[in-house]
């Protein structure tokens, strides 16, 4: 079995930024990641961040991705990177298993980091399964990492950022958006982003939603109606749009289930996106050495998991034994910096989620 | 469906990889998936359901809710949204489980 000094799973944002702790610190790293290459979402990510200028706001997504890939590279042999490589069970005393292509192999570590991220909910229609129903981050990854269009005709469902700035995106790559539908009766994602694709004249029809995508091979229509108040469709009010390709963006759940395999304790709480880990301030999960940042944490933005893995990477090096004290005004800027990422009307969720975990930051 | 044009996005074009697709040969380049090259050539069903035998295509694209499960050179239940395409892959749609 290998022995490995930190193990971090997840290479997006989140893991990345973790790394870059460990590694200014003195520690050795094995950064395992399930793509082929670094950088986890943002990879996709072609628009501008908000947030704070501290996490490159301003700057895109893929160009953030450049500079923290880069920020590594230094290190040497004190960096391992696992590409290709899926983590396929922990266990309590802190093993992996992995698989890389077709090698089952563990890993023993003294510390690990959980950046895992989070996966793209889906809604319940009639159809909801036809080729050509995607995730509207995965019809991003297609179109910004790929360079393939997902279809010409396009129906987005949800108006949380995700669906906002994927219906841009879309646009970008010279596809129709033929209408955004919204389930609530008012738009969930910042209005500067719902104003651009409004300018582009696309429809944004709240309390509305999909009754069912019309198709036998893949999707060739799709059926949307009203709802009343009480989020029921309306009978009458159907209509049909000619599109190839249905994106669905209600929202992510945190991805889980490898702390739940190494015993960690997990909690649902609604507002962070369902089962979360139970950490502590530290960041520390109930297993002891075991810590989690980024979205597996909470749904939030790259901004945030970009501080909370700077915060991992520390506490890990503090429970390998090296010597943070010079670090501490720099924890507490990170936690300062997390306040203000946090600060806000949109962010409210994330803090009524913070409230119920008893960590009001 | 490849991208031509775009504001912020650079697609250069690339060397091209040939694949077979239930014995079909097709074309796509390098850097792509299994999958982004399936959807560049118009395959939008990668799988199907097990009992229903529904037509599935790819959903999350970072390889975790298994509806783009293929065939790849002989090895069932391949994740095409991650896995990058390589020259002489043979893919094919996979009917059931998959057995090893």
């Amino acid at each position: 079995m290998k022995q490995r000094e930190v193990v971090i799973i997840g290479a997006g944002p989140g893991g990345l930024c973790a790394a870059q702790k460990l590694l200014e610190g003195g520690a050795k790293v094995c950064l395992i990641d399930r793509n082929a290459s670094l950088g986890g979402q943002l990879i996709k990510q072609t628009h501008k961040f908000f947030g704070s200028e501290k996490q490159y706001a301003s700057k895109r997504g893929i160009d953030i991705m450049e500079i923290l890939i880069s920020s590594l590279t230094q290190y040497g042999d004190q960096l391992e990177i696992m590409t290709e490589t899926s983590v396929v069970g922990m266990y309590s005393d802190k093993v992996i298993a992995c698989v890389k292509k077709d090698k089952f192999f563990k890993i023993q570590a003294q510390s690990i980091i959980l950046a895992t991220g989070a996966s793209e909910k889906s809604i319940p229609f009639e159809n909801n399964d036809l080729p050509g129903v995607y995730a509207a981050g995965a019809v991003q990854t297609l179109m910004n990492e790929y360079g393939v269009k997902p279809g010409d005709n396009v129906l987005m469902v949800g108006s949380g950022n995700i669906g906002l700035i994927v219906s841009y995106q879309l646009m970008q790559a010279g596809i129709n958006v033929k209408a955004l539908v919204e389930a609530a009766p008012s738009i969930s994602g910042y209005l500067v982003h719902a104003s651009k694709i409004r300018r582009l004249g696309v429809d944004i029809l709240t309390n509305t939603s999909v009754k069912r995508a019309i198709g036998s091979e893949q999707v060739k229509q799709v059926e949307i109606w009203d709802l009343d108040p009480t989020w029921q469709g309306i009978e009458g009010s159907e209509r049909i749009l000619d599109v190839d390709t249905i994106c669905i963006s209600v929202g992510l759940a945190p991805l889980t289930e490898l702390l739940q395999q190494l015993g960690a304790e997990v909690r649902y709480i609604k507002e962070l996106g369902g089962n979360v880990p139970v950490i502590d301030k530290r960041y520390e999960t109930t297993v002891k050495g075991v810590y989690a940042c980024g979205d597996v944490v909470g749904i939030e933005e790259a901004s945030s998991a970009m501080v909370e893995g700077k915060i991992t990477g520390l506490n890990a090096l503090e429970d390998l034994g090296y010597d943070i004290r010079a670090s501490r005004l720099e924890m507490k800027a990170l936690h300062e910096e997390l306040k203000f990422l946090r600060d806000g009307p949109h962010a409210a969720k994330v803090r009524a989620g913070y409230l119920k975990r008893g960590m009001l930051t | 469906m490849r991208i031509k044009e775009h504001p912020i996005l650079n697609f250069k074009a690339k060397d091209q990889v040939s694949f077979s697709f239930n014995g079909k040969t097709l074309y796509g380049v390098k850097g792509d998936t299994i999958a982004s090259a399936l959807h560049a050539n118009g395959v939008k069903k990668l799988s199907e359901s097990i009992h229903l035998k529904r037509p599935r295509g790819f959903y999350c694209a970072i390889g975790n809710c298994a509806s783009c499960n293929m065939v790849v050179d002989g090895k069932p239940n391949t994740r095409t949204c991650i896995t990058p395409l390589e020259e002489g892959m043979v893919v094919e749609n996979q009917h059931g489980k998959g057995r090893v």
